[in-house]
C-alpha cells in the first residue's frame, strides 16, 4: 500500500520533471517508476523516513519560520562580513541539547541549525549537538530553544 | 538583467576559486568547491534564461546532485584514505588468495 | 513591467550576497567560520537569484524545475557542510575560538 502511493507521487514527480505525454514516453516512465519501486522494495528503504508524508502538516509553519531565521541570520552574518574582519566575530564551539525523540527529527534540527548562516552542526551524538557559532548571540539563539520548539518531530503511529 | 546576474556569479566564482587555490588545508579547498558548485548550479540557471533555453535547468538540477554526492565521496576519500573502508574499525580487511 | 522590475532586483541583490558571501570566504580567519560564508550563498544567494528567474518562468515547467533546484540545494547543502565540518573535527583541525582574536567586541 505504502508502495503504491509513493509509486504514485513518484509517477507525478517523472510527469513533471518531463512533461512528456506521448504513450511511448509515458510507458516507458511507467515502467521506470516500476523498476524504482521494486528495487525500494528490495533495498527495504521504503518506510516513513524515505518519504516523511506524516509531518506534512506541520510543514508550512516550519517553512515560515526556518526562512525567517535564514533571513534574519543572513544580514546579520553579511553585516560581519563588511565591517573591520576579526572584530566582529567571535567564534565559538557550544554544546546543545537535543530534545528531539526520532531520528527524522534530530536530522531536521541539525540540518536547520546548519542551515541558518552563523552556526553550523559539527558533531551529533545522542542527546546532545556541538556547534560552531559565529558570534556569541546565534548561540544564545540556540539555547533559548526556539527552533528545537519548531521542528516538526512526530514519531510515526502504526 | 541575466548578464548583471552572471557577472555577478562570475565574480563570486574568481573569489572562490582563488581561496580554494589559497587555502590553508585541504578542508578549505572542498569548502571552496563546494561553494563553487552551488554557484555554477545558479549560473547554469541563469544562462537556460539568457538564452532562453529552459531545457538546461536540468543540468542545473542534475548537477546540483552530483556536486552533493561528489563533495561527500571526496570528503570519505580525506578522511579514510581510500574507498573500500567501511568507517568500521574491526572490519577485516578482504583476504587475497596468493595462488 | 512591474514583473521585470521586481526581478531586475531580485537577480541583482542576489548577486551582490554572493559576492559579499566570496568575501567573506577570504575575510573569516579560519576554516570553520568560513564555513558560515558558504551558508549565505547556500541560503539567502540561492533563493533571491531562483527567485527572480521564477518571476520571469511564470507558471510553467521552468518554474517546478526552479522549485525543485531550491529544494535540492536547501537539503543538500547544510548536509555537505556538516560533513565538511565533521571531518575537519575528526581530522584534528583546531578551531580558532574566542579569546584569541575578537575579545574586542563586547
Amino acid at each position: 500500500m505504502m508502495a503504491f502511493r509513493y509509486g504514485v507521487i513518484l509517477f507525478v514527480f517523472w510527469l513533471l520533471l518531463s512533461g512528456h505525454f506521448e504513450p511511448l514516453l509515458f510507458g516507458l516512465g511507467l515502467a521506470s517508476v516500476i523498476l524504482t519501486i521494486f528495487l525500494m522494495k528490495r533495498m527495504n528503504v521504503i518506510d516513513h523516513e524515505s518519504y516523511p508524508l506524516h509531518l506534512s502538516s506541520r510543514l508550512p509553519a516550519f517553512l515560515a519560520y526556518i526562512f525567517r531565521e535564514i533571513l534574519n541570520a543572513n544580514i546579520d552574518v553579511m553585516k560581519r562580513i563588511m565591517t573591520s574582519s576579526g572584530k566582529s566575530i567571535s567564534p565559538r564551539m557550544v554544546e546543545i541539547p537535543l530534545p528531539q525523540k526520532t531520528d527524522l527529527g534530530r536530522a531536521i534540527y541539525a540540518n536547520a541549525i546548519t542551515l541558518t548562516p552563523g552556526t553550523v552542526s559539527v558533531e551529533l551524538t545522542k542527546d546532545k549537538i556541538i556547534v560552531h557559532a559565529l558570534t556569541k548571540e546565534a548561540a544564545d539563539e540556540l539555547f533559548t530553544g526556539n527552533m528545537a520548539k519548531a521542528i516538526p518531530d512526530q514519531a510515526i503511529d502504526k | 538583467m541575466y548578464i548583471a546576474a552572471s557577472l555577478a556569479i562570475l565574480v563570486t566564482l574568481g573569489l572562490v576559486l582563488a581561496r580554494a587555490l589559497m587555502g590553508p588545508t585541504v578542508y578549505d579547498r572542498i569548502a571552496a568547491i563546494n561553494m563553487f558548485g552551488t554557484k555554477i548550479v545558479l549560473l547554469i540557471a541563469v544562462l537556460a534564461f539568457l538564452s532562453r533555453r529552459t531545457d538546461l535547468l536540468d543540468i542545473a538540477l542534475v548537477y546540483a546532485l552530483i556536486n552533493f554526492i561528489g563533495v561527500v565521496a571526496v570528503m570519505k576519500l580525506v578522511v579514510h584514505g581510500n574507498f573500500h573502508s567501511t568507517g568500521d574499525e574491526n572490519s577485516k580487511s578482504v583476504e587475497v588468495d596468493q595462488g | 513591467m512591474i514583473i521585470d522590475i521586481l526581478s531586475w532586483i531580485l537577480l541583482v541583490s542576489g548577486g551582490l550576497v554572493g559576492v559579499v558571501g566570496a568575501v567573506g570566504m577570504h575575510r573569516f580567519p579560519d576554516f570553520y567560520s568560513r564555513q558560515h560564508a558558504t551558508g549565505i550563498t547556500d541560503t539567502l544567494c540561492a533563493m533571491l537569484i531562483l527567485l527572480g528567474l521564477g518571476l520571469q518562468a511564470e507558471m510553467s515547467l521552468a518554474a517546478f524545475k526552479l522549485a525543485l533546484i531550491f529544494l535540492f540545494l536547501f537539503i543538500t547543502s547544510p548536509t555537505a557542510s556538516h560533513v565538511l565540518a565533521n571531518a575537519a573535527m575528526h581530522g584534528g583541525l583546531k578551531p580558532k575560538l574566542d579569546g584569541t582574536d575578537g575579545e574586542e567586541r563586547s
